[in-house]
């Protein structure tokens, strides 16, 4: 495997390169394709930390356990509350903050305070010519220039390899407690999530689980005011059941779960990840039928296990939104392929961008459609 | 600030143009008489103006792709327009142009509130898209101070800030999805209610690209429900040094305020004498505002109050009620216009990293005297955007040119800290030249080569954003060799 230790480096490698480069941080989020295996984990280490400016610097191959670790002891962290693929995957290996970024994972929080595109202030990136490229900054308002901090936010590797993220961090929330109201079909679980992000207390997270029926809504802050909001919402909320409230341990390891789809850890099937406006989120599970299904984002998120190489999208028909296959063999991929079909011309724009920022096409070709 | 020769062959095709956009459009949708253009000749920064050779206004999205469709055929120049209020020349015209104003698309094309969206025509200003939604208690929260006026098509190609971005993001955080056109009249949908938009993160590239890669008709926005309270404290202090490392620390202390204001004397005295603030005679200032419940109100100023009081400051005052808070902003919110009352100015944009503001403080006081022009500053003082105002004087020859001059060199400053040149404005005409400070030639050919995608033959407000002498070949692919 390729293993350039800084960018310099890896500009020469791929710059050298004849053929196709399958680029991975880690390796944890199963996305490698073919090509001559290239990794970023030896372009590591956390660059500048400045807590009162809650701003980090990091390369791209550092461990995310690392980066949570340095912000854990000043009581920040990292906002989007990023999944961890290697449950559900059955993947190994170390979860870098490049591959977060590449693949712009985002967990529960998403739906409160944004993806990972939105904390993302800053890249360098190596483009598939071998040119050294930064765009962005560290400072938290930029507008000079296109932003091309947020397409590379999500570009999983096509138009450029990442040696270095600037991210905006955020206090931790002193507690945080989850307001449970059970009983709900997917049609009620959803109005209630949607009842309870349109109200004042600040919802940071939002789920159902259509096995157990419970809705769970988190709340999270400073102690009193967690109390306070919890209530209120349990109160606003009487309409839709009676609400049953989870805290400390028990609260957190709900929300692991929920972010990690620990459900379908270790499960027969694939995995789709399916985004669609919440309201839509109970239609479209009647259509597709899953085997097991989870919501986040307040609906807007369907985690679905299908059987294997079931066309979700088929059975989905047209719809607004995109349907990811995040775990499948590589037949079903090959088929149905991961990534869900744009119309032709974002393709085309996207195919342009792919051309003109790596023009031999070297950069995990065949990824991303 | 030079702009590229209007091109003698598009001149010479306006009756032909005129001609055709009047098929397409509503007869008082197309201006070309010179007396009416002239109406669009500049936008918020004053100094430069040009009236445009044409103005269309069209009222839908086919309309707006016919006109892009018609000028891409003529080869002619299109500079979209909002409502006019950027600062820096993004919407100003060239002589050879074709103005694309969307101001009669102001329609509110859904609400939702399950989903917590709204779609809205671009032109719609951005105050009345949460006048729509606010008899329900919702908001749309990137609140730039122009927003009577501003229209969301604008907020849009700049991805504009306002007060509140400290908590709520600014608009590319906001901004769900979009109906477009492209350069050669293509209608693309991207995004829309569901989050993430899919693929490559085109939405985002949008977000910022100052009308360069299409012209923005429709909008999806994220809305909130409003905080059930909000109110602020004021805190004084006789030390610009002391002020920053005041923010530093709340931040630090886990408190997230909505907005996290700064002035200096310069303005503390100004707004002070103009608008009756009734604010303390002090070297700086913060105004610190926190959401919530009452209580939930108390608790987080009396934190901030608690930190404050560490820093021994000269005054604090934490509002107790509405027309206290109305009071604590008064000034701040009238900081233009008091500066304004007294001299001519030039206001700046720059980021810099929270960390660097009393050393950038300081050397902007240094070069004011270097310069003998006066700074006041005021800006949002929680994300490091600086808003130093340089006061001029415009009837004195070569203040302009002196103003500029000191105002490239805080931008520059402003990037040796680690910031930027731009924190909400955008480049437009007036930072393009400095692009080349904060990037290199590899890093601007990455973005223009982004152009090349969506407008291959550089018609879109081609002579914005990028200096004129790094975009000349793509902007006028001369065919003599020399
Ligand atoms: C007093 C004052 C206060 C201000 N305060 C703030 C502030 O607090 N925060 C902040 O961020 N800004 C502020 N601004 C700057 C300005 O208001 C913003 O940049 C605003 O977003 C511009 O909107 P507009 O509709 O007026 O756009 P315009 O000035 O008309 O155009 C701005 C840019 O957008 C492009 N554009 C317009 N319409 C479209 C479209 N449909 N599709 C594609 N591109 C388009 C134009 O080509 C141009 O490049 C302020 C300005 C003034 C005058």
């Amino acid at each position: 495997m390729l293993m350039p230790t800084n960018e310099a480096e890896l500009a020469e490698m791929i710059r050298a390169a004849t053929g196709p480069l399958s680029v991975r941080g880690g390796n944890t989020r199963g996305l490698a394709g073919p090509g001559a295996p290239l990794g970023v984990g030896a372009i590591s280490g956390i660059g500048l930390y400045e807590p009162g400016a809650l701003t980090l610097v990091a390369r791209a191959g550092t461990p995310l356990a690392d980066i949570e670790a340095a912000l854990a002891a000043e009581n920040q962290g990292l906002p989007f509350e990023p999944m961890d693929h290697r449950g559900l995957l059955g993947t190994e290996g170390t979860p870098t903050i490049g591959g977060v970024i590449a693949a712009n994972v985002s967990g529960p929080r998403r739906i409160a305070v944004g993806a990972a595109r939105d904390f993302l202030l800053g890249v360098r990136y190596v483009d598939g010519a071998g040119t050294v490229i930064k765009n962005g900054g560290r400072v938290m308002k930029n507008v000079t220039g296109y932003d091309l901090v947020k397409l590379m936010a999500g570009s999983h590797g096509t138009l450029g390899v990442m040696t270095e993220v600037a991210l905006k961090v955020l206090p931790r929330a002193e507690t945080a407690a989850t307001v449970v109201l059970g009983g709900l079909g997917a049609g009620a679980g959803v109005a209630a999530m949607s009842a309870a992000l349109g109200t004042p207390y600040e919802v940071s997270a939002a789920a159902y689980d259509p096995a157990t029926g419970e809705a769970m809504l988190r709340i999270e802050g400073f102690a009193a005011s967690v109390a306070y909001r919890a209530e209120r919402l349990a109160d606003v909320l009487s309409d839709h059941g009676k609400a049953e409230l989870r805290d400390g341990a028990q609260s957190q390891a709900l929300w692991r779960d929920i972010r990690d789809v620990a459900a379908f850890r270790g499960t027969d099937g694939d995995v789709w990840r399916i985004s669609v406006k919440p309201g839509d989120a109970p239609a479209f599970l009647d259509a597709v039928a899953p085997d097991a299904a989870l919501l986040d984002w307040g609906g807007g998120l369907i985690w679905a296990r299908m059987p294997e190489g079931a066309d979700l999208r088929r059975r989905a028909g047209a719809f607004a939104g995109h349907a990811t296959l995040v775990r499948g063999t590589g037949a079903t991929r090959a088929t149905l392929g991961a990534f869900h079909p744009q119309p032709s011309p974002l393709a085309a724009i996207a195919a342009g961008l792919r051309q003109r920022f790596d023009p031999r096409g070297i950069l995990n070709p065949g990824l991303m459609g | 600030m030079e702009m590229p020769v209007p091109n003698p062959a598009v001149l010479a095709r306006k009756s032909r143009l005129v001609e055709r956009l009047q098929k397409v459009l509503p007869p008082d949708a197309v201006i070309f008489d010179e007396a009416e253009t002239r109406a669009y000749e500049c936008d918020a920064l004053t100094a430069y103006k040009c009236p445009p050779m044409l103005v269309v206004l069209p009222s839908t999205t086919q309309e707006v792709s016919d006109v892009l469709r018609i000028c891409h055929q003529e080869g002619v120049p299109v500079v979209p327009r909002g409502s006019g209020t950027s600062l820096a020349g993004g919407a100003l015209p060239t002589a050879d142009c074709v103005i694309l104003g969307v101001a009669r698309m102001n329609e509110v094309l859904e609400t939702d509130y399950a989903n917590r969206v709204i779609r809205v025509q671009s032109g719609r200003t951005n105050l009345s898209v949460s006048g729509a939604v606010e008899e329900e208690g919702f908001f749309y929260a990137p609140d730039p101070s122009s927003q009577l006026a501003c229209a969301i098509a604008g907020n849009i190609a700049m991805n504009s800030g306002g007060a509140h971005c400290l908590k709520y993001g600014v608009t590319t955080n906001n901004l769900l999805g979009v109906t477009m056109v492209m350069m050669d009249g293509t209608i693309v949908e991207i995004g829309g209610a569901h989050l993430d938009s899919g693929g490559l993160d085109l939405l985002g590239l949008i977000c910022g690209s100052e009308g360069q890669l299409g012209v923005v008709t429709e909008a999806t926005l994220r809305i909130l429900r409003k905080p059930e309270g909000a109110r602020p404290v004021l805190i004084g202090f006789d030390d610009n040094e002391v002020a920053g490392a005041c923010v530093s620390d709340i931040i630090k202390a886990g408190v997230l305020p909505v907005a996290i204001e700064f002035m200096d004397r310069l303005c503390i005295e100004t707004t002070d004498k103009f608008a009756k603030a009734g604010y303390p005679d002090c070297n700086a200032l913060l105004i610190v505002e926190v959401e919530g419940s009452e209580a939930e109100i108390d608790a987080q100023l009396d934190t901030i109050t608690e930190i404050a009081r560490r820093h021994d400051p000269v005054e604090l005052r934490q509002s107790k009620s509405p027309e206290e808070s109305a009071k604590i902003w008064l000034g701040r919110k009238s900081a233009f216009g008091a500066i304004g009352q007294i001299n001519d100015y030039m206001c700046l944009d720059g980021t810099i990293p929270v960390s660097s503001l009393p050393f950038v403080l300081r050397r902007i006081g240094e070069m004011s005297e270097e310069f003998g022009l006066e700074v006041g500053n005021v800006f949002h003082a929680g994300d490091g955007n600086m808003h130093p105002l340089i006061l001029f004087d415009a009837n004195k020859p070569g203040d302009l040119e002196l103003c500029e001059a000191f105002g490239a060199e805080i931008l520059k400053l402003c990037v040796e800290a680690g910031g930027c040149l731009t924190g909400e404005h955008g480049v437009g005409i007036e930072k393009r030249d400095l692009m080349t400070v904060q990037y290199t030639p590899e890093d601007l050919e990455a973005q223009m080569a982004v152009k090349d995608v969506f407008d291959p033959a550089w018609l879109l407000n081609p002579a914005k954003v990028f200096p004129l002498a790094v975009s000349q070949a793509r902007r006028d692919p001369a065919p003599a060799a020399a």
